[in-house]
């Protein structure tokens, strides 16, 4: 058997949460390095499978790493892990964003012990989201990362946070039951719950007990709710606001592209009929994510709902990319996620210094900061250029291949229209990014800040981090598209591309 | 000459950005001199570099030079390569922006000096002139998009340089989103190219255009998109209100960024894409038309101002309308030879006017007065550049503007009235800020001095250039050189241009222009403050900049969008949906009545211990505090249910 690379990526940090919270008397300090050492292990092991994994187009969709074992054989559900080229930059994003976290809940105090067991689970069900090819180990993994969530943000938030974690469980709940039901359909119908054979069926042919368009929407609003969609979003910037500051980076970073990759892997690849003669209207919702999300961004003035707000609006770039159903709108959306996960991991990352030092997040009371803080301001400047599309961060190679992508994909009937209107989305976001950076960074210092203290060492450590994953990816786009690419151009060949 | 030193003349900025930007701060941050010292050597080097190249392209045959291109990114249907296109066009941008860079870094070396982002300042320029330099030497559409938007960036960057003040931080921000409605319509226009023809190679591109293969409203389009690209850099009407406060940067950066190059950046691009502006009679019209109209408009605007830097940003936007109205009217030679003479003779009018703020400290030609006699150095150089944009002969910008006026002349006859008005306005205005400024007595209360030679040097250098430039194409050279007209003898073009009227009618205009300037205010013939009574109603709309900036910030922005619709939104999103549609429908119609439902079976089923899941949904806020884990218990107990379901189902089925 070969190196379970892919097991040991997702129960490490299980492993890790188990020690803490069995092992009583370890010190807050010991409990910080174990949590570092069973995320960062799991990250080395990912840049390896990176390493290693086969590029080449003819491996093109190829499952490499699989690890498929039986387990209830009664309902034929397999231990079924592997990754292809859509799903291994979210299994790396999802490790480098664990690890991260470790080092930006570095100054947590407040029951040590449980947060760190819980962010450590927390981690291990999101990369085992991206990792599953069993609809089974599928489902519990995203279902299971609602306990944790739950805890972190009721323990640890801020505000209404009760409120806020209670609203993001039921919300997630709602989804869930649309995917298990959805789940009940395709396994009733054919008896199987593996993914990559349910693919390569043609489920047109086969007589569903649901009508295919239904169950296709049953998953559709799951992943809907997650990505978040317009009108499903509302849970989002009450979970970012409250949250403690790494689980608004892991909620950015990797949670949300939960949404993202299951329409690509279930969504559009199962349903691809289906996807073609309602991708209209999702581009619909895809511009009005866009529009309206960067619309009510403006209007926000705590630092946090506003970035939450920013990632509706970038979140609209994925769906528009996903539903235009060409293969650059469908590879800029999976690079749009990854670039979203470290501009916005780093921009909640940063925001959470701001708020920590200065004991603000009012920003019509912030102003000056960057005289007292100039690395925190540099940090959050140059994320603000990833999250407005400056070139040479990811932001920009993303966005430009979703544009490029959506217009030219010539599948979907009026995609161009709504690519022109989504362009608006890059307009309104330099206006919330400079607009913001101004009334929090700039203008004269104000002495109620003196003080302040900048940025310490783990946490230019993280944002440095951060940065040069922004402008690598970002410079040298080949070093992800060309593995999406592999993992996008089978779906791309159920559209004739 | 190698083509990998192309390369180096690109990527010599680049080194400098990233020694000045993180090595010297870092290491050598007690010694800020020594970042000035590293931009300015990477800049002369590739300023030597681009002198070589202009050699090896003249020479060469079909003025080109190869350079093999590089892979960059390969998606499906997209292939994006970074190849370069070392052409008469580029060589011609290449020293242009070299030259008036370098300068306006040693002059920065002194203007600069002591202040504490020193540094920063010189990171910042030279990573503008990478950006500059890659916007001008690619051949992929999509990359001279990467670096217009750099340039955007760096802009940004150079004007907000002094961040803690408001009124900086205000204009950086308005030009990057100003610039960037028009970067709208240029993203939309490479998209639309590609879609088209499947490339985005500026070289097939054009062909396709000559051809025909690329033709009809497509190709309109196209062009109009990329013009709006260069209207927003290029500060053309209507979105020519960024510049202005772009002043707010710190000065040397008004000579490099609003005068000589970023600005041209737009000229620029439309001369690339000529031949698809030459296909479409629509586009090439909108071209002219809107040069014409931001020519005159903007002069207006200058007549008025008593700031020495808006002055000369009204005339910057003015003379770009003018190479608009060149390239939109007589072609590529056209406007191009206009935007390196206005580059020449505008980046030393900034220049002077920061060693006048330098010994002044002000910028306020009313409190200046009488510094001739205390800068002889500034007052000549700024002297011969005024000559020369007012369009006297024999300096740069008469030959230039001749041109224009010619071409205008020939092919739109309305607008060439316009530019006939603009000329008076020009030399008008230029003449009122000498007079202003270094006429009379000195009105300050300060103690003025000549500027240290650091900063008299670069614009001596460019004074030289400002009166000699135009003479490149008096015998007809630099326009055969970009490919149309013919050559003739150097002195037959020198003084044979007066066997035609034009140019003495446009001499008779800049010399009435000058005149009324000396009357008004030198000689004091005519009262200033009578005049502006006279014309009070007009006065008002000039130094208001016909209320365009009120219409944008007061009506648009914050009136129609941040308290109309997007304040609509806002309110939609959080009552409608949030409370009305999610709270109602999901929160307590699907999910409590599911969650019931579950209860009702849970208590029959398994027993009744377990309670107030529908409270859950109910007092959420309120009674989560008591029943944090038994909730989470409660949905973990029917996580396992809904699996034992599902076996049990199988089974049955099975």
């Amino acid at each position: 058997m070969e190196f379970p690379f892919l097991t040991l990526i997702i129960f490490l940090p299980v492993v890790g949460a188990l020690i803490i919270a069995l092992i009583k008397g370890l010190s807050a300090t010991q409990i910080r390095y174990t949590s570092l050492l069973a995320t960062g292990i799991p990250l080395v092991l990912s840049v390896i499978l990176f390493a290693l994994f086969d590029r080449s187009e003819a491996l093109a969709g190829v499952i490499q790493f699989e690890e498929n074992i039986s387990w209830i054989p009664l309902i034929k559900a397999f231990y079924h892990v592997g990754v292809d080229g859509l799903s291994l930059p979210f299994v790396i994003l999802s490790a480098l964003i664990g690890f991260l976290v470790i080092l930006i809940s570095w100054k947590i105090n407040m029951r040590v012990r449980e947060y760190f067991a819980w962010i450590l689970l927390l981690q291990a069900a999101i990369t085992g989201v991206f990792a599953s090819l069993d609809f089974l180990l599928f489902f519990i993994f995203w279902e299971i990362e609602l306990i944790p969530m739950y805890f972190l943000i009721s323990i640890w938030g801020a505000g209404r946070k009760e409120y806020s974690a209670i609203k993001y469980v039921l919300y997630t709940l709602f989804g869930g039951a649309f995917i298990l039901a959805g789940i009940l359909v395709l396994f009733f119908a054919t008896g199987s719950l593996d993914m990559v054979e349910m693919a390569k069926t043609d489920l047109g042919a086969i007589a569903l007990a649901i009508p295919a368009v239904i169950t296709f929407f049953f998953f559709f609003i799951g992943f809907a709710v997650k990505l978040p969609v317009f009108p499903f979003h509302t849970w989002l910037p009450d979970a970012h606001t409250d949250a403690p500051t790494a689980v608004s980076v892991i909620l950015a970073g990797t949670l949300l592209k939960m949404g993202g990759y299951a329409m690509l892997r279930i969504n559009v690849t199962m349903f691809p009929d289906v996807s073609e003669l309602w991708a209209p209207m999702l581009l619909g919702l895809a511009v009005i994510n866009i529009v309206y999300g960067g619309a009510v961004t403006l209007k926000q003035t705590d630092i946090k709902r506003l970035i939450a707000y920013s990632s509706i609006s970038h979140m609209g770039f994925v769906l528009l990319g996903i539903f235009a159903l060409g293969q650059v709108s469908m590879t800029g959306a999976t690079l749009q996620m990854f670039s979203h996960g470290i501009v916005t991991g780093l921009l909640f990352a940063i925001t959470g210094i701001v708020m920590h030092n200065s004991h603000e997040r009012n920003i019509t009371k912030l102003g000056g900061l960057a005289k007292q803080m100039p690395n925190v301001a540099i940090m959050f400047a140059l994320g603000g250029m990833g999250a407005m599309a400056v070139p040479a961060t990811s932001g920009f190679i993303a966005e430009v291949m979703v544009f490029l992508g959506a217009f030219s994909a010539d599948v979907v009937p009026g995609a161009p229209i709504f690519t022109i209107v989504g362009l608006l989305g890059i307009l309104l976001a330099a206006a919330y990014i400079l607009w913001t950076l101004q009334r929090v960074f700039f203008g004269q210092r104000l002495e109620k800040f003196d003080g302040v203290k900048d940025a310490d060492r783990v946490e230019k450590t993280f944002g440095v981090i951060f940065i040069g994953l922004m402008f690598l990816v970002g410079v040298f786009p080949t070093v992800l598209t060309d593995i999406i690419n592999t993992g996008i151009s089978p779906i791309t060949s159920l559209f004739g591309g | 000459m190698p083509y990998q030193l192309i390369w180096v003349i690109f990527l010599l900025p680049l080194a400098a950005f990233a020694l000045t930007g993180m090595g010297t701060r870092l290491f050598a941050k007690d010694r800020p001199a020594l970042s000035g010292y590293i931009s300015v050597a990477a800049i002369a080097g590739s300023l030597i570099l681009s002198v070589w190249a202009l050699i090896t392209v003249l020479s060469s045959t079909g003025h080109e030079l190869p350079v093999p291109a590089l892979d960059w990114l390969v998606v499906g249907s997209l292939n994006v390569q970074l190849g370069m296109i070392v052409d008469p066009l580029t060589v011609i941008m290449l020293i242009v922006i070299t030259f008036v860079s370098l300068m306006v870094q040693l002059y920065s070396q002194g203007y600069m000096h002591g202040d504490p982002g020193y540094h920063r300042y010189f990171a910042f320029i030279s990573l503008f002139t990478f950006s500059m330099l890659g916007l001008v030497l690619f051949d992929n559409l999509l990359i001279t998009f990467v670096f217009w938007e750099l340039v955007g960036l760096c802009s940004y960057l150079l004007i907000g340089f002094w961040f803690q003040r408001p009124a900086a931080a205000n204009a950086a921000k308005k030009a990057f989103i100003v610039t960037r409605i028009g970067d709208f319509g240029f993203l939309a226009a490479i998209i639309l190219l590609l879609s088209q023809t499947g490339t985005l190679d500026i070289g097939e591109l054009n062909n396709l255009a000559v051809t025909g293969l690329l033709a009809g409203s497509a190709l309109t389009w196209a062009a109009l998109g990329i013009f709006f690209g260069a209207v927003g850099k290029s500060a053309q009407f209507p979105l020519h209100v960024w510049l202005p406060d772009a002043m707010e940067g710190p000065t040397p950066v008004s000579a490099l960024i609003p005068a000589a190059t970023m600005v041209a950046a737009g000229v620029f691009l439309v001369a690339r894409m000529f031949p698809l502006f030459e296909s479409s009679e629509a586009a090439l019209l909108t071209v002219a038309i809107i040069g014409g109209v931001t020519a005159i408009f903007a002069a207006t605007m200058g007549l008025v101002m008593t700031d020495i830097k808006r002055v000369l940003a009204y005339s910057t936007i003015s003379q770009l309308g003018y190479m608009m109205l060149g390239l939109g009217t007589g072609g590529v030679a056209v406007g191009i030879f206009h935007l390196v003479n206005h580059a020449f003779f505008k980046g030393l009018l900034f220049l002077g006017a920061g060693s006048v703020n330098h010994a002044a400290g002000t910028f306020d030609m009313r409190k200046m007065g009488g510094l001739r006699k205390v800068m002889p150095w500034t007052f000549v150089t700024f002297l011969v550049a005024s000559l020369s944009m007012s369009g006297i002969w024999p300096l740069s910008g008469f030959w230039s503007k001749d041109e224009i006026l010619a071409s205008s002349l020939a092919n739109q006859p309305v607008l060439f009235w316009l530019a006939m008005i603009t000329v008076v306005m020009t030399a008008f205005y230029m003449f009122r800020v000498i007079f202003m400024t270094f006429g009379g007595h000195y009105r300050g209360d300060g103690h003025p001095h000549e500027s240290p030679r650091v900063m008299v040097l670069p614009m001596v250098a460019l004074g030289v250039l400002a009166a000699v430039s135009g003479l490149v194409n008096v015998t007809g050279g630099f326009g055969a050189f970009l490919g149309h007209g013919e050559t003739h003898g150097f002195i037959e073009g020198l003084f044979g241009i007066f066997t035609h009227p034009l140019p003495w009618f446009g001499l008779i205009l800049a010399g009435a222009g000058i005149l009324l300037a000396y009357a008004m205010y030198s000689a004091q013939w005519l009262s200033p403050l009578r005049i502006r009574r006279f014309f009070a109603p007009l006065h008002t709309i000039f130094s208001r900049k016909y209320w365009m900036d009120e219409l944008y910030e007061n009506v648009i922005t914050r009136l129609v969008l941040m308290k109309g619709i997007f304040a609509g939104f806002q309110l939609f999103d959080s009552h409608v949906i949030d409370d009305g549609i999610n709270s109602r429908i999901i929160e307590q119609g699907i999910v409590r009545n599911f969650f019931n439902s579950l209860k009702f079976f849970d208590e029959k089923g398994v027993d009744g211990a377990v309670d107030g899941v529908a409270d859950t949904t109910l007092g959420a806020g309120k009674r989560a505090r008591k029943a944090q884990t038994g909730q989470l218990q409660v949905y973990g107990l029917f996580i396992v249910l809904g699996i034992l379901a599902i076996i049990l189902l199988a089974y049955f089925l099975s």
